[in-house]
């Protein structure tokens, strides 16, 4: 990481508008405009998600419990049966949804100041239990949508906008490594963490979120994908720098891969 | 079966699970909490054997967010703590009001100092819930599966009230289902399947909707304050007790309006003008009936067990046209349940008695 941290104003409306991003139509999207920052991996993740619930058919029974967060804006663009839930609260929500509605597809959209702060025991508990749901988190290490602040996941060194000399383990303790802690749990079947940054890591993302909603139709229990997105607004970064931030700070700490599959830890390359 | 010959000794508790369950309840997630510990018992035994689910949560926060994902699914769902469990959930029973989703809440209160949090909103936001006061078990009974057909006629979250008394009494109850209109069918709920239909829906309590950026303040805060406001038209409750000629009229909700009928009723026995009002929903107020009630009063006695608190509705329905007093107070028990000497008849009747003869009394706790 630089050791100098550039300013980029973000107080005032941004001057030019946000590009459509390119191809992000699924046939489960209601518009194709959005509102969220150039450059931010959360629309990628959202077009992973609802490509993974097509090619398996599962439009039709599935239900998704949304936090709040930025990704909250694109929820009036997805087709499908939707629960907007408190900031932390979706997996609760999820569990009373989808005991009531065990053939449904049930996932939860999180960001990690959702799941990781406000939220952290409900996702712990509903994977203990193993609940059979699949949780989403969309981790970018920081407060997206309050402006770039300090989260449970911010890596140590890393510069917010409540951590400005960088995240100092002394002081503001470590990050927690959600999908890492939530394998170790008896009711997870599946865990594994994606990335939104390039071309493979969206394959890989959809590709584990496939596996995850498998998991889940087959009822083997609680299932979770951490993606990582970029957020080079709240990361402070020029927008093109946001994938190689992703991969040179959070990546290394966050490691990609699967970690837990049909119930049993993965082995590590 | 008569219900002469269908009544069974039971506790308030287990009566309120068996009209749960009679309603068409079929989801609950509670956490242990004295007084409200055995309802969460009772239904983790019953619901099971009724193809229902009850979830002992981590705590009262994801409770009720448990409930909250059943009730958005269409069924009949609930959770319920004490007050201070109550506190906790407040942030999720703000929000699924305005989600407009159907859901009942139990509060098996220590005492009645949760009437604010029941009456005002109890949490962030603009907005009231329903609020049905049960006297005694039997009433209970009905009161819950009112509270099921409330919540969902009004896509709005109804709230049971009871206490130490009510949940731990044993009485002889008869758990008759109560027959209600037919109600329109949930086609607002989510089962997923109107994904990729361009019509799938989005139960948001922040005014999102599917298909457009961004929230109309205008349309949903006055969907929302109109539809309260037709509650709050509809839905008042009460009952009352000799108020025609009543110079003195006592107000009481819950088992403290159970001492203070009894008292009453005894009082007017021995030829004084004393009448009982008792509001059966806390919200909406039964102001009207109990502007009606006390017209001809000289003195209006509000009998609750905290400090004062439902008094403020007296007086707003009185409107100064007579003395508001208040002669009860915080009454509790060394380990805070609520169990008082205020819920004894003869100290009920000693206070009444004062306020008849317009004697001031110590009132804001009476241990």
């Amino acid at each position: 990481m630089s050791d100098d941290l550039r300013v980029i104003q973000t107080d005032s409306p941004p001057a030019e508008g946000a590009c459509r991003t390119q191809g992000f139509g699924s046939p489960l999207q209601l518009s194709e405009e959005h509102d969220l920052c150039p450059g931010c991996g959360e629309p990628v993740a959202l077009r992973a998600i609802l490509d993974a619930v097509e090619t398996l058919d599962l439009a039709q029974r599935a239900i998704g419990v949304v936090g709040i967060g930025c990704y909250t804006a694109l929820t009036s663009l997805i087709d499908l049966d939707l629960i907007q839930a408190l900031h932390g609260r979706a997996p609760s929500v999820a569990t009373g949804a989808k005991r009531m509605r065990p053939d449904s597809l049930l996932f939860t959209l999180q960001g990690d100041g959702d799941m990781v702060n406000e939220g952290l025991q409900e996702v712990i508990h509903a994977a203990a239990r193993g609940e059979n749901v699949t949780c989403i988190l969309l981790n970018n290490g920081v407060f997206g949508e309050t402006g770039g602040h300090m989260t449970a996941t911010t890596v140590l060194g890393q510069r917010t906008k409540n951590s400005l000399e960088g995240r100092d383990a002394a002081y503001h303790g470590h990050p927690i490594l959600i999908a890492d802690l939530l394998s170790r749990l008896g009711g997870a079947g599946y865990v594994a963490r994606a990335s939104v940054h390039d071309a493979p890591g969206v394959a890989r993302a959809r590709r584990y979120l496939e596996r995850a909603f498998e998991s889940q139709m087959k009822g083997e229990g609680f299932s979770f994908v951490e993606i990582l997105t970029m957020c080079p607004t709240g990361w402070f970064v020029p927008t093109a720098e946001g994938p190689g931030y992703l991969d040179d700070v959070l990546a290394p700490i966050h490691q990609l891969g699967e970690l837990k599959r049909d119930g049993a830890l993965v082995e590590p390359d | 079966m008569s219900a002469a010959t269908s009544r069974r000794l039971m506790e308030g508790s287990e009566a309120i699970a068996e009209a749960a369950i009679a309603a068409g309840c079929r989801f609950f997630a509670g956490y242990p909490m004295t007084p409200f510990t055995e309802l969460l018992e009772h239904l983790a035994r019953r619901l099971p054997e009724e193809g229902g689910t009850c979830i002992n949560a981590e705590s009262e926060i994801e409770a009720i967010g448990m409930a909250w994902g059943a009730a958005a699914t269409g069924a009949r769902a609930a959770t319920g703590s004490t007050g201070q469990g109550l506190s906790l959930m407040q942030e999720s029973l703000s929000e699924i009001t305005r989600a407009e989703i159907p859901l009942v809440v139990f509060n098996m209160a220590r005492g009645q100092g949760d009437y604010f949090q029941a009456t005002r909103g109890g949490g962030h936001g603009d907005y009231r819930h329903i609020v049905l006061a049960p006297i005694d078990a039997s009433e209970a009974v009905a009161h819950t599966q009112l509270a099921f057909d409330l919540a969902d006629r009004w896509r709005h979250p109804v709230l049971v009230m009871g206490d130490y008394l009510l949940a731990h009494t044993s009485e002889a109850v008869a758990v008759e289902r109560v027959a209600f209109d037919p109600q329109p069918s949930k086609d607002w709920a989510v089962d997923g399947s109107l994904g990729g239909s361009g019509r799938s829906r989005n139960l948001n309590p922040i005014g999102m909707e599917k298909g457009s950026k961004g929230i109309d303040p205008d349309r949903f805060w006055r969907r929302l304050q109109e539809k309260q406001d037709r509650i709050e038209a509809a839905e008042p409750r009460h009952e009352t007790f000799a108020t025609e000629d009543a110079e003195l009229v006592v107000v009481a909700y819950g088992t403290v309006a159970r001492f203070a009928r009894y008292v009453v009723q005894e009082l007017r026995a021995e030829g004084a003008k004393v009448g009982l009002f008792r509001p059966i929903t806390l919200w909406p107020f039964p102001s009207e009936a109990l502007a009606a009630c006390t017209a001809g009063a000289t003195r209006v006695a509000c009998l609750e067990q905290n400090a004062g608190q439902m008094i403020d509705d007296v007086r707003l329905a009185v409107l100064g046209r007579a003395p508001v007093v208040p002669i009860g107070g915080i009454s509790t028990d060394p380990a805070g349940f609520g169990i008082g000497r205020l819920l004894d008849a003869a100290v009920v009747r000693g206070r009444v008695e004062a306020a008849l003869a317009g004697r001031e009394l110590d009132t804001g706790v009476v241990v």
